[in-house]
Parts: C-alpha cells; structure tokens; sequence
C-alpha cells in the first residue's frame, strides 16, 4: 500500500441533460484500499461510480488513475470492474460463460480460461454450478457470480453499487464477511457504495459521507461514528437527538429551548446524543413516555419533550417507564458528540 | 341457467368463427365439377388437382420467397430501429414510434396507392422490385414493434456489465442483447411471414401480367374458373397459416408479443 494517490477524482462534475447531481468532487483513494461511499438514496453515488467506470462521461474535473489521466479512455478500456445493484448476469449464459465473458473479450487462451474461471468459482464458493442459469441460482448465488465475474480479469480497481441491497439480512452479513476476506486475499482496491452506516462501518478503511453530491465528511470508520463532523452525518450514522447550541441553550429546529444542563466549549455549534447517551429517570428535565419499543438487550423510549421528541434507550434489566407517564431525563453534554460547525 | 346461456352464447361465437372454414374445406371437398355448398359428392381430387395447376405453383414459389426475402429485410431495418427507440430516449420518440407503427393502423389498400403512386412509377421499379419494397414496408412496423416488447423485457445495464468486462458496443449487442430478443426476433418473423403471405391489397396494386402472389393469382382464377379447387386451396393455405402461428404460440409464446 502506498502513499500515493490510485485512484484521483479532481474536480469532478456529473450531471445529465445538464442538470448537475455531483458538484466538483474531490477524492483521492490510496491502493488497495477498501473506501465506502456511503450517503442518503439520490446523493450521487451511482452517479459518481459510472463516471469512474467511464459509463457516464463528466461535465468538469479529471479521473486519473495509477497517476494516468483516463477522464476520456472509453469503458471498455479502463479495466475498472462494476458489480451492478441489479447484478446485471448475462440472462442466457451459463455461470461458467458469465464468469469467461472477460476473459474471452480478452482473447485468453482456452485452457488458461478454464483454470481461472474455475478458481473464480470456487473463490465464491458456487463450484459445481458452473452449468446453471442464472435464473436457476438464489439472489445470494447470483451476487457471487457477479463477484467472480468482475474480479477474474483482475480489474485495476473494483467498484461495487449496494451489491448487497438485495439479500435478506443474515445473507447480507454472510457476504459482507466474505467481501472484506476477498478483499484482504486479492488486495485490490475497492469502492464500497452503500446507504447502510452499519456496512461501511464493518467494511471499510475509510469513509466517505456524501449528502447533494457533495462530500459532507471522510475519515476512518472510527473517527465518522464518533466525531461526526455535521449534523447531518450525526443524524445519518445513528444520533438520533441532534441539537443547535446557542446561548447556553439546547435548540429544536421549531425553535423551541431547553436550558443546557452543563456549559460547553464555546466552539460547539451543535451537541448529538445517540438513544443509549441520554439518562432516563434522572436528570434537569421532564417529558411524557410517548412509547416504546423492547429491542431484547434495551429498550427503546419516545419522549415527548419541549424540544420535540427524544429517542432513549435503556437497559432491559432496568425497571420500565410505561407509556403515559411522566419521567425525568437529561441531555449531558458530557455523553454527546460536539460538533463545531 | 345463466351458464348454460354463456354456453350457448361461445358456440354461437366460436361457430361463426369457424363456420366459413368447415364451409370452405367442405366445398373443397365436393366431387362435383363448379364450387358449391353443400358439396355433391365426397372427394379429394381437388385439393390433387391445386398442385397441377402451374400458375399456382409459380406464385406459390413467388410468394413464399417475397414472405422470407421482405420479412428478412424488415427485421434487418426493423432490429436496429427497435434498439434505438428502447435505448436512446429521444426527444419526439414517442412520436417516431408511433409514426413507425402506422401502417399497421392506415389501411393497406391506401399504403399500395401511395407506393404505387409516389415509389414504384417514379423509379419504374419492375413487379418484383416493387412488391419487395412495398412489404418490406409494410413489414418493418411490426418487427419495430414486436422486437420492441421484447426489448422492453431486457434490462440495459447487461450491456454495460459486458462493455466494461472489455467488449464494445456492437459485441456487447450481438453478444448480450440479441441473443435475449432471439425469440422476439424469431416471432416477428413468423407474424411478417403470415402477414406477408396472405397480403391481398397492397400486392393488387403492384402486381401485373405473368407475375403474381399466390392471393392474386387465386383471385384471378376465381375470374374465370369456377371449380372447387380455389376451395381445396383455400383450405390448404389457412391450415398452413394455422399450423405456423400453432407451432409460433407453442414454442415462443407468440401471443405475448403481439
Ligand atoms: N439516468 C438519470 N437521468 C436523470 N437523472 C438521474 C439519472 N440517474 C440519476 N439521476 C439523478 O441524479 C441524482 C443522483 O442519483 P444517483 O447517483 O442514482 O444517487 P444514489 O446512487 O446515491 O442513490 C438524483 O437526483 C437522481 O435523480
Ligand atoms: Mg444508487
């Protein structure tokens, strides 16, 4: 892994028909590096990942990667694998001639096709079904063909769109695993696109925020999970109470106040309580159980507050706080996530 | 009750469907020497005495191959014009495709005036020539249009997956798409086959002495020669035409595409 920038988006403007989705993008990823593009539906990520493959020509700004400059190299050229959200397989094409398809674009011999497209496979655990259809494969199976079809002509750089939005949930972590062990074993270099916090955090080296087609904050998972940088990665990455500070005073956006329970550093612009980090049943203030809801480990509150509604949670072992009733709460900043701006 | 009037009122419909067919193979069954109904006598000599008849044999000849040569050459125009209309959503498409489908609403008999009128006498094109420029024209809207429904089907992001595992946009087609719309592609070639074959008023117009489509030819026949065995050939030709979109359906499901 070196230091030098693999893949540069400098600049970068996308649009279509003129209408701009990503405005003057700027990102540099390192080799082998696995980075998550993770931001609300309609942010720009599709967008963003087929200008890199070259499925979508930029209106501004240059792509360079491993220092050259392939801004106007045709798609077919560049050498960049995409794994579709739709997985995109050739309808009638075999498992085995999806995953060759590369291969014999490239004029490979025939005995060589056969040995790598047979390590793709089995890297993805479908030996044996080579012969199938797609149609004949379940949803998980089919994204792996997908995956071993883009990697076996071992692109200079994987792109991967929500390739796991349409797995039921145990299939999704499953895979999940077994992307970040293909990613360590192959050492290529990927981008991550997906709306789940809870996937980027897992998987990537870094995260990428976007938010209108810009960047809203990048950082190691770490640094985005606990020190969000914006109100908005604070809401996307799980701070469910998000507060304007002004004048010693907590705000809503309806404009309503709540007298802060301790002062704070003068820069902090905004203070975020993720459920867990507000107190329940002690504390300055007051507000109706609106409801709740019992997660096994905790249990989850709607408070209804001055500032509008709290989401807390608390241990299950704790004696409850049924709905209708009055309970004391407090918002320490001491437990929340100051953001400065 | 009211079943068994739905009943009663199927077989009336199914009945008026079928009637003229029975009444056609019947007459072309008769033993007598004109065309009636009730045939007089059992035989089959007439459905024999079609095969004899030479002028019948070479239209027959020059239907079949006008059928494949302007099916062939309308899916040729016909294929590409669909990929268009379903990939590049241009401004005024919708217009484009229902302009290319028109023919199929306009009257056939006006669209033969008007090839007659403003293609074959300027060019002073020959019968065939004309005949195969008038049913490729008149064949190129439904390829568009079934081709069409079955590009409908067929997501886009396949090519893209194949243009980026290093094909470009023409093997990305023939490599990705058209194989998928093989069947569509398939079915409008039978429906331009049949169509084609049993065109009557387009070919009317453009036919002339000594040369004819097999309608045309049975249809002057008619003129002058009053026996059983333009039955006996009307029969055969609608069985053939049956069996045809029968094995289409079985096969390819041509109903979903039409
Ligand atoms: N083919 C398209 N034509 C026009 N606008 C599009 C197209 N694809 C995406 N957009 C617009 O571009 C913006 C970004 O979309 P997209 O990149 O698909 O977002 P994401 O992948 O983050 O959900 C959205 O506002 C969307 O409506
Ligand atoms: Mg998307």
């Amino acid at each position: 892994m070196s230091d030098a920038a693999f893949l540069d988006l400098a600049g970068l403007s996308l649009g279509y028909d003129g209408r701009p989705a990503v405005e003057a993008l700027d990102l540099s990823i390192k080799e082998g590096e696995l980075v998550a593009l993770l931001g609300p539906s309609g942010c720009g990520k599709t967008t963003t990942m087929r200008a890199v493959a070259g499925l979508l020509q930029p209106m501004g700004g240059r792509i360079t990667l491993g220092g050259r400059d392939i801004t106007r190299v045709p798609a077919n050229r560049r050498n960049i694998g995409l794994v579709f959200q739709s997985y995109a397989l050739f309808p009638h094409l075999s498992v085995f001639e999806n995953v060759a398809f590369g291969l014999r674009r490239q004029r490979t011999p025939k005995d060589e096709i056969e040995r790598r497209v047979a390590e793709a496979v089995a890297m993805v655990g479908l030996t044996g079904f080579e012969k199938r259809l797609p149609k004949e494969l379940s949803g998980g199976q089919q994204q792996r063909v997908a995956l071993a079809r883009a990697v076996v002509v071992r692109p200079r750089l994987l792109l991967l769109d929500e390739p796991l939005s349409n797995l039921d949930a145990r299939l999704r972590l499953e895979m999940r695993t077994e992307l970040r062990r293909l990613q360590r074993e192959l050492g290529i270099t990927m981008v991550y696109v997906t709306h789940d916090q809870e996937e980027a955090l897992a998987l990537a080296d870094r995260i990428v925020v976007m938010r209108d087609g810009k960047i809203e904050q990048m950082g190691p998972p770490e640094a985005i999970y606990e020190t969000p940088a914006t109100d908005f990665v604070a809401r996307f990455v799980g701070f469910e109470n998000v507060f304007q500070v002004k004048d010693g005073q907590l705000r809503a956006g309806n404009g309503a106040a709540l007298p802060l329970q301790a002062p704070v550093d003068g820069g902090t612009a905004w203070l975020a309580w993720r459920p867990h980090a507000v107190e329940l049943g002690q504390g300055p203030y007051e507000g109706q159980v609106l409801g709740t809801s019992y997660l096994g480990q905790s249990v989850e509150y709607l408070i209804e507050s001055t500032v509008g509604p709290i989401k807390a949670e608390a241990p299950a072992a704790l004696p409850r706080h049924e709905a209708g009733r009055t309970v004391a709460f407090g918002l320490p900043p001491a437990t929340a996530a100051a953001i400065p701006r | 009750m009211s079943s068994r009037m739905g009943g009663l009122m199927l077989a009336l419909v199914f009945l008026f469907l079928i009637g003229p067919f029975l009444i056609i193979i019947a007459a072309g069954m008769s033993a007598g020497e004109t065309l009636a109904f009730p045939p007089q006598g059992l035989s089959l000599r007439w459905f024999w005495a079609v095969f004899e008849v030479e002028s019948f044999r070479a239209s027959f000849v020059l239907s079949i191959g006008l059928a494949v040569g302007a099916t062939l050459l309308a899916l040729v125009l016909g294929v590409p014009v669909a990929y268009a209309l379903a990939r590049y959503p241009l401004p005024g498409g919708e217009a484009m495709s229902t302009l290319l489908t028109s023919p199929v609403i306009v009257p056939a008999i006006i669209v033969g005036l008007a090839l007659l009128r403003y293609v074959v006498i300027p060019l002073d094109l020959g019968i065939i020539p004309a005949l195969f420029v008038a049913h490729t024209a008149l064949l190129v809207p439904y390829a568009v249009r079934v081709v069409s429904a079955s590009l409908a089907n067929l997501r886009s992001d396949i090519e893209e997956a194949a243009v980026l595992l290093g094909a470009n946009r023409l093997q990305a087609f023939f490599l990705t798409v058209l194989p998928n719309i093989r069947n569509g592609i398939l079915a409008a070639f039978i429906l331009g086959f049949v169509t084609s074959f049993n065109q009557v008023p387009v070919s009317l117009f453009l036919t002339g002495p000594g040369v004819s489509t097999l309608p045309i030819q049975m249809l002057w026949y008619m003129e002058f020669t009053y026996d059983p065995s333009i039955a006996a050939l009307s029969a055969l030709l609608a069985l053939m035409s049956m069996a045809i979109v029968l094995v289409a359906e079985r096969f390819l499901g041509l109903s979903r595409y039409v």
